[in-house]
């Protein structure tokens, strides 16, 4: 693939691929039987990676979006789960990065740039994908203090997050424009972490319930001013797809080395898998698969890192991508034949963790309204 | 104080393959990477930078492409890189390498610590390092696992057979260190973003004032005949089962019958 990446930026993607190897990537296995691995979440932030877009001002590296694609592009090779995790934390501080006060910048940037988590809350148990039905209610009480009550569902980095970012009714008669977000350090009287999800894949990233007791926020908690919380979330998770996507490449490209290696060894008939032409049409495919996928992710990127309105490449890029993924994935495992079924190979956990990349973050169906509605609005 | 951390870019062990005709290392499509000790050197130099503050200068001597081990030699925190390159330099060993490096430190000056690998994983002679400090008439120290400097000099520990000794040398000084003298930490992000705005030198043997007698090919009394792979060992391999005394038993009659007693 002929990616303009600069010299810098293949430095970091060395450096990204070098950590990976050794340290990410031993530990997914673990990860999926054990949750969320804080020690190498210590070890990620004490590398720099986690500050790696953020201005140098707070912390940060001061690196573009492409550099940012580069980092969880390169983690999902070794864990989806650890990439997803770190994805999430971005989604959420880049709301205070791109829409916070300057104070709130000052505040908690640096902590996201040195590896405090964030996770982000929007979604409930009655409205996922109908983001704009949410329940959950803030209401200024007579010291000008916000009170919040309700809950969220499916909230990833929650019970490991350090600060959240809460999306809240405000104002109902103005459906969407109602919502207002807000910024929650996790030891916030009246924020119950509630039941840890049993997922089916991604188990090394933490998902729970999350219950607002009439949980009191102090007036500077409102991020950005009341009724932009919707705009936010749409727009972080405009950033959000591009690293989904980033994470079905890399994920993909993690099982299509395994097929690969394994098609070279097992022999049937008398020769390796791979010399069948059967096997061989499963790689071409999926070949051609892998380098679409990174060329609309990269593409994505760019236009974010240009400054311009992604919302239309980010949604193609993570709808093509997390389908390819989970197809190619599937595909591994079937070249791994019986053994591709048992826990022992790690294709088996792959399979399971990419489809989250179909649903978090916009379903593959919202994405089709997304898309559809912006191609025939042109 | 002014550290030089003598690096080598060296294929990749991991993938490296003898060509079954000629014996030589098949160098096509094989990675380059920054010999592993020298990363320990360069970590050692990053810990007494942040302790005592220094100024660290990485240098390599090899062809222009060896710049890349320099330049994640300056986002791993060093402040400047040299790259010896010239033909004149190519078909060097170790002796002629050394008197290379030796001229580098002369020409940078003011130096009180040289850093090195014990060896390089594809030479593996771990000569270079003592013979540049003979080219300087400074004092070496070879195996650190430990360093420190104090009030002018540089204390290490070697391991040693049977014993850990601790020695001491007046600085300047030459030190070669094992891996075990530190963990080698990653680039940084915020490094990376530096690395290539730093001072970056490449000087060939006019810019040294280098002996081209001394260099490469010319200055070098080894040279490398064949390379070829050990043969491969007796793999007959026998079991014995039994108590430990049983097992005992058997195996000292198969070394009398093999006449190994």
């Amino acid at each position: 693939m002929l990616m303009r990446f600069t010299e810098e930026q293949l430095m970091i993607r060395d450096m990204v691929r070098e950590f990976t190897e050794k340290e990410v990537a031993p530990r997914d296995k673990w990860m999926d039987e054990n949750g969320f691995d804080r020690a190498l979440y210590d070890r990620l932030c004490t590398t720099g990676l986690t500050g790696v877009h953020f201005p140098e001002e707070y912390g940060g590296a001061g690196c573009d979006a492409v550099t940012s694609t580069i980092v969880i592009h390169e983690l999902s090779k070794g864990s989806a789960s650890l990439a997803l995790a770190l994805d999430i934390s971005w989604v959420a501080s880049d709301m205070i990065l791109h829409h916070g006060t300057q104070t709130q910048k000052d505040k908690y940037l640096p902590l996201a740039a040195e590896g405090k988590i964030f996770a982000f809350g929007l979604t409930e148990a009655s409205a996922g994908s109908d983001a704009a039905r949410i329940q959950t209610t803030a209401v200024k009480d007579a010291d000008g203090w916000w009170v919040l009550n309700g809950g969220k569902s499916w909230i990833t980095n929650s019970g490991v997050a350090d600060y959240y970012i809460l999306m809240a009714i405000t104002d109902r008669s103005k459906g969407a424009k109602g919502i207002s977000a807000f910024i929650v350090p996790k030891e916030t009287e009246g924020l119950i972490i509630g039941k840890h999800e049993e997922k089916m894949g991604m188990r090394g990233s933490s998902t729970c319930e999350l219950s607002f007791d009439a949980m009191r926020l102090p007036p500077d908690a409102l991020l950005s001013s009341e009724g932009m919380g919707f705009k936010i979330a749409m727009q972080g998770l405009d950033g959000g797809r591009i690293s989904v996507a980033a994470i079905s490449c890399g994920l993909a490209e993690h099982a299509f080395e395994l097929a690969k290696a394994y098609a070279n060894e097992r022999i049937t008939f008398g020769k390796p898998i791979a010399k069948h032409q059967a096997i061989q049409f499963k790689f071409a495919d999926m070949a051609t698969d892998l380098t679409a996928m990174q060329m609309m992710t990269y593409n994505a990127a760019e236009v974010k890192a240009s400054g311009k309105r992604h919302t239309l490449e980010a949604a193609e890029a993570k709808l093509f991508c997390s389908t390819r993924c989970t197809q190619i994935c599937l595909e591994c495992l079937q070249i791994h034949g019986g053994n591709g079924y048992s826990k022992e190979f790690d294709v088996e956990r792959f399979v399971r963790d990419s489809k989250l990349l179909e649903i978090g973050e916009g379903t593959s169906e919202i994405l089709r309204m997304v898309i559809g509605g912006t191609v025939l609005g042109k | 104080m002014k550290i030089l951390v003598f690096i080598k870019q060296v294929p990749d062990t991991e993938d490296v393959k003898l060509d079954p005709r000629t014996g030589n290392l098949q160098r096509e499509g094989v990675k380059s990477i920054l010999n592993p000790l020298d990363a320990n050197a360069i970590e050692c130099a990053m810990q007494l930078k942040a302790r005592y503050g220094a100024t660290v200068v990485a240098i390599s001597m090899g062809p222009p492409q060896a710049d890349a081990v320099l330049k994640k030699a300056l986002a791993l925190g060093c402040d400047e890189s040299c790259l010896l390159s010239d033909r004149a330099f190519g078909g060097a060993d170790t002796l002629a390498t050394s008197y290379t490096l030796a001229k580098a430190a002369e020409k940078i000056g003011d130096y009180d610590l040289l850093l090195f690998g014990r060896h390089a994983t594809d030479g593996d002679t771990a000569q270079t390092g003592p013979a540049t400090a003979a080219w300087l008439g400074i004092p070496q120290i070879t195996l650190a696992t430990s360093l420190d400097v104090r009030d002018g000099w540089v204390v290490c520990t070697r391991e040693i057979e049977d014993r850990i000794e601790t020695v001491r040398a007046k600085l300047p000084t030459a030190v070669t260190v094992c891996d075990t003298i530190n963990e080698p930490e990653y680039p940084t992000p915020k490094n990376i973003m530096k690395a290539l705005k730093k001072p970056r030198y490449v000087w060939n043997a006019a810019d040294l004032g280098a002996d081209t007698r001394l260099t490469g090919i010319p200055g070098s009394p080894s040279s490398t005949k064949t390379v070829f792979e050990p043969p491969k060992g007796n793999t007959d391999t026998r079991y014995f089962e039994g108590s430990p005394a049983e097992i005992a038993v058997q195996f000292v009659d198969m070394l009398e019958r093999e006449h190994a007693l």
